[in-house]
């Protein structure tokens, strides 16, 4: 379905707020403006730009894993996954609107059905584009499916695009509420429930993420591919199957980040995924790209760089930070934070 | 009906081309060595049993089936396992994950007693269990490759140089190790070796590859008093028992 467009909304977080158009414009959503501040609240300050960051790390992370386990089972960057995230939040909002539509006021229950057809649809998206884009290419040259994967985003961007259009998609907020957790000097520091869905959510599917890797038979057989695709297909491994997982994987935690964004900011467009797609790449090479640990340790960092740099120094200039970020860590510390150490024996 | 059965093989990687026309029967039960220098296609032989590289002509039976063509699921699935060259260990798991690996085809039901069993006979392996595979030493990771690939109890086992590398002590007992298995398991085994005098002592019958191409073939004890063999895989101080 198409999603209705209005373009006199701007957003139900705060009056406060400048226009914005989903995670590229904006990255602090509770940003007030240090206007406001007395100096008395230097520290509530910084503590709201912590939660702010901690929140928008939980995003990064969640897509960072998408990039850093595909790299790691076939060593390719998989452009197109900025945009299976934008997908993730698109069916977001197609589904908050159709629930809307049908009159359905549970919350709890309408975001787990949310979620649900998010994860479904855009995993069936992450296997096909493995399907499509990479598996004929598998064993070519590697700028072939680096180019496939370039071509592969450009095309679900202008397919969005042509689909949905290319304005702004608002949703009616669906979480309200806040703690006030400290108040100073005219300066709350606010945790909004959204906020807490999202960090605890995150929380949740990293340690279930994490189970599965290193405990299950499945998690096994997805290490052995990273390491030794003949060996592990000489042991019986079904190879492909295993990739495709692993995209379908990628893409299920980043369609959970789409549905969490589009509820935090309250609206998305055809383009959110080049922004969040590079700000969660740059979380991957960050913690060293390969490393799981490292993509959800990268996210968090990024997160809180971004909100703390937009908090301190300019929001205008935000992804100037991170992408600052990503050029140092390629040139001075290639294998990032938590990357393998090359040392085997042979 | 022999188990294995390889009629004109040739195999190429690119414009090289490693095997020219090779024929190759190992029997049931049967310990079958194949000798040759370096570069001759030994490994090559290997893998394209297994379906990687793929043999551009001739015929693979295994069983009677034809599995020149077919994926290499399959070709294990029916049984077939080898430990290749390089051991290719999965170094970044830990011994217990590689033995769980080898196990993939696997009975389920028979998994503990296998491992008790890999246990008994390399105990190094047990007390290393959680330890990272790449961490242990050139010969444990030997120990292990030939571990790994007998937890799904194959009927054919094909070791690439088992013995690369090792101490004397270690590929005694390597070579015992795959006489027991052939004894007592009746698992049949297909070994390329460097070590030509200790493989021709085992095997049953034996092959020697040149170029890509057979060049004998007899039993063990045959090719050991051949004296080409002696001239080309057995000058030097091999013969000390
Ligand atoms: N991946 C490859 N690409 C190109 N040529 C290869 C490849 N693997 C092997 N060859 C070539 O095929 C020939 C046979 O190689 P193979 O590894 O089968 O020899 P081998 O008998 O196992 O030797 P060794 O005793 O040294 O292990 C060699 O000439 C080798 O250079
Ligand atoms: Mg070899």
């Amino acid at each position: 379905m198409r999603v209705e467009e209005r373009v006199e909304q701007g957003g139900w977080l705060g009056e406060s707020l400048p226009p914005f158009i989903g995670l590229h414009r904006c990255g602090t959503p509770d940003f007030r403006g240090r206007a406001r501040l007395s100096a008395g609240a230097g520290l509530e300050y910084f503590l709201q730009q912590m939660i702010n960051g901690l929140t928008l790390g939980s995003i990064y992370g969640l897509i960072a894993i998408g990039y850093t386990m595909v790299y790691g089972i076939i060593g390719m960057i998989n452009f197109a996954h900025g945009e299976v995230y934008m997908i993730g939040s698109f069916i977001a909002v197609i589904a908050f609107t159709l629930l809307s539509a049908a009159g359905i006021a549970a919350v709890p229950l309408g975001i787990v059905a949310v979620l649900l057809a998010a994860v479904f649809f855009t995993a069936v998206y992450g296997w096909a584009i493995e399907r499509v884009a990479y598996r004929p290419l598998r064993g070519a040259p590697k700028i072939a499916p680096l180019i496939s994967a370039i071509g592969m985003s450009i095309f679900l961007q202008n397919y969005v695009q042509l689909a949905q259009g290319a304005r702004v998609k608002p949703i009616p907020p669906v979480v309200r509420g806040s703690f006030e957790l400290l108040h100073l000097d005219g300066f709350t520091v606010r945790l909004t429930f959204i906020q807490i869905f999202i960090i605890l959510t995150t929380v949740v599917l990293m340690i279930g993420f994490t189970y599965l890797i290193t405990r299950t038979s499945f998690g096994r057989q997805q290490r052995s591919c990273e390491q030794d695709r003949t060996m592990a297909s000489l042991l019986g491994v079904n190879v492909d199957r295993t990739i495709s997982a692993t995209f379908v994987i990628g893409a299920a935690l980043a369609a959970v980040a789409g549905v969490m964004v589009t509820m935090y900011y309250g609206v998305v467009d055809f383009y959110i995924g080049f922004l969040a797609g590079m700000k969660a790449f740059t979380a991957a090479v960050l913690g060293g790209i390969g490393s799981l640990p490292g993509a959800m340790l990268g996210g968090l960092l990024i997160g809180l760089i971004e909100a703390l740099f937009s908090a301190y120094f300019s929001i205008e200039y935000k992804d100037v930070a991170s992408f600052s970020i990503l050029i140092l860590v390629l040139m001075f510390m290639p294998s990032g934070l938590l990357g393998r150490p090359e040392i085997e024996k042979v | 009906m022999p188990m294995l059965e390889l009629q004109g093989i040739h195999t190429y990687y690119g414009h090289v081309q490693a095997l020219k026309g090779v024929d190759v029967t190992v029997e049931q039960g049967e310990i079958v060595t194949l000798i040759g220098a370096n570069g001759a296609g030994k490994s090559t032989l290997l893998m394209t049993i297994c379906g990687n590289p793929r043999a551009t002509r001739g015929k693979i039976m295994f069983e009677g089936q034809d599995i020149t063509r077919a994926p290499i699921s399959t070709i294990v699935r029916q049984g077939v396992q080898q430990v290749p060259e390089g051991r290719r260990i999965f170094s970044r798991m830990t011994v217990l994950e590689n033995l769980q690996m080898g196990a993939t085809l696997g009975d389920p039901a028979h998994y503990k007693s296998d491992l008790d069993r890999m246990f008994g006979m390399f105990s190094i392996l047990e007390k290393r269990q959680t330890q990272r595979a790449g961490t242990l030493s050139g010969g444990e990771q030997q120990m292990l490759a030939i571990c790994r690939a007998l937890m799904s109890r194959p009927r054919l086992l094909m070791l690439d140089e088992p013995s690369l590398g090792l101490a004397p002590l270690i590929v005694k007992q390597i070579f015992k190790t795959i006489q027991d298995l052939n004894r007592e398991n009746g698992t049949t085994i297909l070994l390329v070796e460097q070590n030509a005098f200790h493989a021709l002592k085992v095997a049953h019958r034996a092959y020697v590859l040149q170029n890509g191409e057979i060049r004998l073939q007899g039993s063990g004890q045959e090719l050991l008093s051949n004296p080409e063999v002696r001239a080309l895989y057995l000058e030097g101080g091999h013969h000390a028992p």
